[in-house]
């Protein structure tokens, strides 16, 4: 996965009802944690996934999140709802 | 008992549409008196916002054709502003150039369109009229705009050999989903069921197709496979559960936990002209009627395997037309004593001919 973005259809929201980050995507919703919302935000077909890792470590003073970012794009790529820009 | 907050608002604009599918869900009245009054605009868009505030995340605009609406374009841009993720559910035949690219501008999320089946000829006969170069035309555009694609295909005895062509389209057509709907026995359905209903082994053929096709393809094309319940000995939760996800709102205003709901005698349904949808979600007869478990009589009252909570008792509508009772076990249930009929149902007379959707209720019934 060179440049991760968004799959067609699939729109982050926050959900003010039930107070949780979502992807919406056609007739379903996924329920996600806040670091899943946060590199999914910088999934924009742009970066590629060391330069997500990058910013994110920056907002969490320098943790190591590379993990973290594989371990979501990877789950999301299986699911379809995330696919390399690059491609 | 904890209230469940909706989760999708089921829109049905018009109940106009220029096909004639025999296994169209419409009730058969469509043509009648009480819907010839559609709702106005504003009612619409109110609707969206209360929609949004009970907890609706997505909202189908259905019909009917939803196409034939006049203020198609102002409605999704409503739903956009009112934060709902919207799927238009169109045959496709009105699917212009011109058209789609003011939806995609006003902010529609994604376009499901329909087939009846891969062959232009056989697609156009169950449709009851030429329409599978359109539709195949308006799903390319749909591509080619950037919208998220489903492709949806009713399958039944006349198409479901044709499955791996339908499969083979939708990835030639670049649809991201696959829905792939056996019928469902209501609405235009109930009419043509002895034109509709498969063979075991057709669909046990299909449902092989289906897997090696996901072997093949992985999640490039996301299919929706799912036994229809009238084979099978459990029922399925209808609509998730009786008013605890779904709500539909008729072309005139009225509320109904499901597409069939009108079909139950006595059932009185909220009107979004009169009552604010909350309202209607949390208290209005139609949704209370059967929501949880209180209402179920015997065998689901002391259900030996403890489902109450799994499938919420099964199809009411389906319960109605096969006991008589809207308030009986779904006789798919194999601990329903009606559940003979429904193994005589899947046996019963067979027969090419339809009686095709019209604004006009059906001879035969
Ligand atoms: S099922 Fe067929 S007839 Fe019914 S609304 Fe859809 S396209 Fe029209
Ligand atoms: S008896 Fe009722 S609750 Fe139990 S499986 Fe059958 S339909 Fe479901």
């Amino acid at each position: 996965m060179t440049r991760p973005c968004l799959a067609t259809g699939a729109r982050l929201r926050y959900d003010e009802v039930r107070e949780e980050h979502l992807l919406l995507v056609p007739e379903g919703a996924v329920r996600l944690n806040r670091t899943a919302a946060e590199v999914l935000e910088l999934c924009d077909g742009e970066r590629s996934l060391d330069e997500i890792v990058g910013a994110l470590s920056v907002r969490y003073a320098r943790a190591d999140l590379r993990d973290d970012v594989r371990r979501v794009v990877d789950a999301m790529a299986a699911r379809g709802l995330v696919v390399d820009a690059a491609a | 008992m904890r209230q469940h907050r909706p989760s999708t608002l089921i829109a049905e604009l018009s109940y106009q549409c220029p096909l004639h599918c025999p296994y169209c869900s419409n009730p058969l009245d469509i043509g009648g008196e009480k819907y010839r009054r559609e709702l106005e605009t504003e009612h619409w868009i109110r609707t969206f916002r209360e929609a949004r505030r009970l907890g609706v995340l997505q909202l189908a605009l259905t019909g009917g054709e939803p196409m034939l609406r006049g203020d198609l374009v102002e409605l999704c841009a409503a739903s956009r502003d009112a934060g709902l993720y919207s799927s238009l559910i169109t045959a496709g035949t009105l699917f212009t150039r011109e058209r789609a690219e003011a939806l995609k501008s006003a902010g529609l999320d994604h376009v499901q369109i329909s087939i009846q089946s891969p062959n232009a000829d056989e697609n156009d006969r169950i449709a009851g009229n030429r329409s599978f170069e359109k539709k195949i035309a308006a799903a390319r555009l749909a591509k080619q705009l950037d919208f998220a694609l489903t492709i949806n295909c009713v399958l039944h005895r006349q198409n479901l050999d044709r499955i791996a062509e339908v499969l083979d389209l939708a990835l030639e057509l670049g649809a991201q989903r696959l829905e792939l709907a056996n019928t469902q026995y209501y609405g235009w359905a109930v009419a043509n069921q002895e034109a509709l209903l498969p063979s075991p082994k057709q669909l046990r053929r299909a449902e092989e197709a289906v897997q090696r096709f996901r072997e093949r393809v992985g999640p490039k094309v996301d299919v929706l496979w799912v036994l229809p319940d009238f084979y099978e000995d459990l029922p399925k939760p209808c609509m998730g559960g009786w008013g605890r996800t779904a709500m539909v709102v008729a072309p005139n205003g009225d509320v109904l936990p499901c597409h069939a709901a009108a079909t139950i005698p006595g059932l009185e349904f909220a009107n979004v002209r009169e009552h604010p949808l909350e309202w209607i979600w949390s208290s209005s007869d139609a949704f209370v009627r059967f929501r949880g478990t209180d209402w179920m009589q015997e065998p689901c009252r002391t259900c030996p395997l403890g489902r109450q909570e799994v499938d919420w008792g099964g199809c009411r509508c389906q319960a109605l037309r096969l006991t008589g009772d809207a308030a009986a076990t779904d006789p798919v249930c194999r601990f329903s004593r009606h559940h003979d009929r429904v193994i005589s149902a899947r046996e019963s007379a067979q027969t090419d001919e339809f009686v095709y959707r019209t604004m006009k209720r059906p001879v035969r019934n």
